[in-house]
């Protein structure tokens, strides 16, 4: 697993991938902080409430290549062949796109020092909403690499996630098509985005966080289904 | 009296290295073992009921057309995909009920091989040396196998700028790596030039002295060029399993010819068919001005080339060449499922 990481990291760098991803991320973050100086806040809430949008853009970028061109390239057969569990395969590489996630998101924690050098942020609202965006991300980051497991080709892969995770966003939207409350609950329950603003508000519920930790778990696990199916077809 | 006995992989390989060269007698134990596998697309049978074993220390040949299930074997064996049903155990370890320990045993170089573009030779080598979880020390592991597969002068550039050549043993490169017992190679030499097969087959006949070698090729000369023992089979099902020398044997009955003469065509065709235990004479056509070629069968068992000789220095007409016809792999097929069908061959040609 850590042979893995350790390679899917290095690809990141020697690749432009990784420098486009931080770039993006840091533009925009950098932008939605220069508002949050310009309206005089110490409200950093307003840099990862629109972060969400921006995340739906880049993070296929990180996980469209991962599971895909192994495929294409069959160098799945190195892999698969090699000593190492399904399970470890597909965690070696979330966790090599978690951890670039965790790079780009890490540059928040210097928007936070930025504000305290003027004055007192509320340092828990400052860590729920890293947190949050942490979590959030990492559930994405599970999904990508879920529908690149999917498919041999990286745009499709790309595209694909950025439909699914389009769809997640407006979640909200398609539970107000249904007029029948309970089925309109049950979608709406499903929402990536309230889960995230509640967090973004400084409301850390123990429910949202399980919520997003499920769907890591749930997406990782489907991951390494569809690999040991296609074993087994 | 020397006893049969199964010894540990660790003792068995003390014998090979203090015997020069492979353990035979008391040290040969079944390093492969494969029983019964299928492997089904639908009602389509890949691979149909295989059985074989490979003893350790032995070279493998595995021979058959493009198609007949060579690479699903060796994907089932390697653990790359699953079979549909049967056995497949690797130095005891059965391929799906202990993954892990069976494929730590096994390295593999698949017909493409798995190798990362944009990686250098020497990053690439590191990476499958961690994936594998190798336990020697790894520069110096590393360095012996760059050195024994010639692959030093291109170790720190990218294997995407590599020729054909380099690449293929980059990939062997990788199988080396561990030092695994068994090693699987997928038709290592095809795509390369006259000379890099040479060195890609002396290659593996060294490896052959200390590992346990299956190879897969659709070329006859070239698992009897290595190979101690050769398995062919075709359309999923196995046909035959024998020493290099058997198939060799069956392979080389002298009884057809093609034949070069000078001298008018009909003429030498009455004479030719004129010759004892002669079964089928057919022309081929004017070669060179003057000269034809034609293709003899002689009843099997037979030899017709010296009747042929005085027949023809009677008549004065001169012989320019004689040759054995080569046998196609589809030739061979038939004769190992068919014994009576060597007429019938001649018979389409």
């Amino acid at each position: 697993m850590f042979a893995i990481f350790r390679r899917e990291m290095s690809n990141y760098f020697t690749s432009p991938l990784a420098y486009v991803f931080l770039a993006v991320f840091y533009f925009f973050s950098g932008l939605f902080f220069h508002y949050v100086l310009y309206l005089g806040t110490t409200d950093i809430t307003y840099v990862f409430s629109n972060l969400f949008i921006v995340l739906i853009l880049i993070i296929p970028l990180l996980t469209m290549r991962l599971l895909s061109e192994e495929k294409k390239q069959k160098t799945d057969q190195l892999l698969l062949t090699s000593p190492v569990s399904l399970t470890g395969l597909v965690m070696g590489k979330f966790l090599a796109a978690l951890c670039m996630y965790a790079i780009a998101l890490s540059v928040t924690v210097v928007y936070a020092v930025i504000i305290a050098g003027y004055a007192t942020p509320q340092w828990m609202v400052v860590v729920g909403n890293i947190f949050g965006a942490f979590i959030l991300g990492a559930a994405l980051i599970s999904i990508g690499l879920f529908v690149s497991a999917l498919t041999e080709s990286q745009m499709v892969a790309a595209i694909g996630s950025f439909a699914v995770m389009m769809l997640i966003l407006m979640i909200d939207n398609v539970a107000g098509m249904f007029s029948n409350a309970t089925v309109a609950s049950v979608i709406s329950s499903l929402s990536f985005l309230s889960r995230y603003n509640d967090m973004t508000t400084g409301i850390l519920s123990v429910s949202s966080v399980l919520f997003f930790v499920s769907a890591v778990a749930i997406f990782n696990f489907l991951t390494v289904r569809v690999l040991e199916k296609r074993r087994w077809s | 009296m020397l006893k049969w006995i199964r010894i540990p992989l660790s003792r068995a390989e003390n014998v090979t290295h203090s015997v020069s060269g492979k353990i035979k007698r008391n040290g040969v134990f079944g390093m492969i073992e494969v029983q019964n596998l299928t492997k089904s697309y639908g009602d389509k049978h890949a691979v149909n009921d295989i059985s074989f074993t490979v003893n350790s220390g032995e070279i493998l040949g595995f021979l058959g057309p493009n198609g007949a299930g060579k690479s699903t074997t060796m994907n089932i064996l390697t653990g790359y995909i699953s079979s549909t049903s049967g056995v497949a155990k690797i130095d005891g370890y059965d391929i799906l009920e202990n993954p892990t320990e069976a494929k730590k045993k096994v390295g593999y170089l698949p017909e493409h091989p798995p190798l990362y573009l944009d990686m250098t030779v020497d990053a690439y080598l590191e990476f499958v040396y961690h994936l594998k979880k190798v336990e020697l020390p790894m520069k110096s592991h590393i360095a012996n196998i760059c050195k024994r597969v010639r692959i030093e002068e291109v170790r720190h550039r990218l294997i995407k700028n590599l020729s054909k050549g380099y690449k293929q043993r980059v990939g062997l490169a990788q199988a080396l790596i561990g030092n695994p017992p068994v090693l699987i190679l997928d038709e290592p030499t095809v795509g390369l030039d006259p000379k890099q097969i040479i060195e890609i087959r002396n290659l593996i006949k060294e490896l052959g002295e200390e590992h346990t070698v299956i190879l897969s090729s659709h070329i006859l000369s070239e698992v009897q060029a290595i190979c101690d023992r050769v398995i062919v089979i075709n359309q999923g099902v196995l046909v035959a399993d024998g020493t290099a020398d058997d198939l060799s044997k069956k392979m080389t009955d002298d009884f057809r010819y093609i034949v070069r003469i000078e001298g008018p065509e009909g003429e030498v065709l009455r004479l030719l068919r004129a010759i004892t235990n002669m079964v089928e004479v057919q022309p081929l056509g004017q070669k060179e001005p003057g000269v034809y070629e034609y293709s003899l069968e002689a009843a099997p068992g037979t030899d017709v080339r010296r009747e042929l000789f005085k027949r023809l220095v009677e008549r004065n007409y001169p012989l320019l060449g004689l040759r054995s016809t080569e046998m196609t792999l589809e030739d061979i097929f038939l004769q190992l499922t068919d014994p009576g069908a060597h007429s019938k061959m001649g018979g389409e040609e």
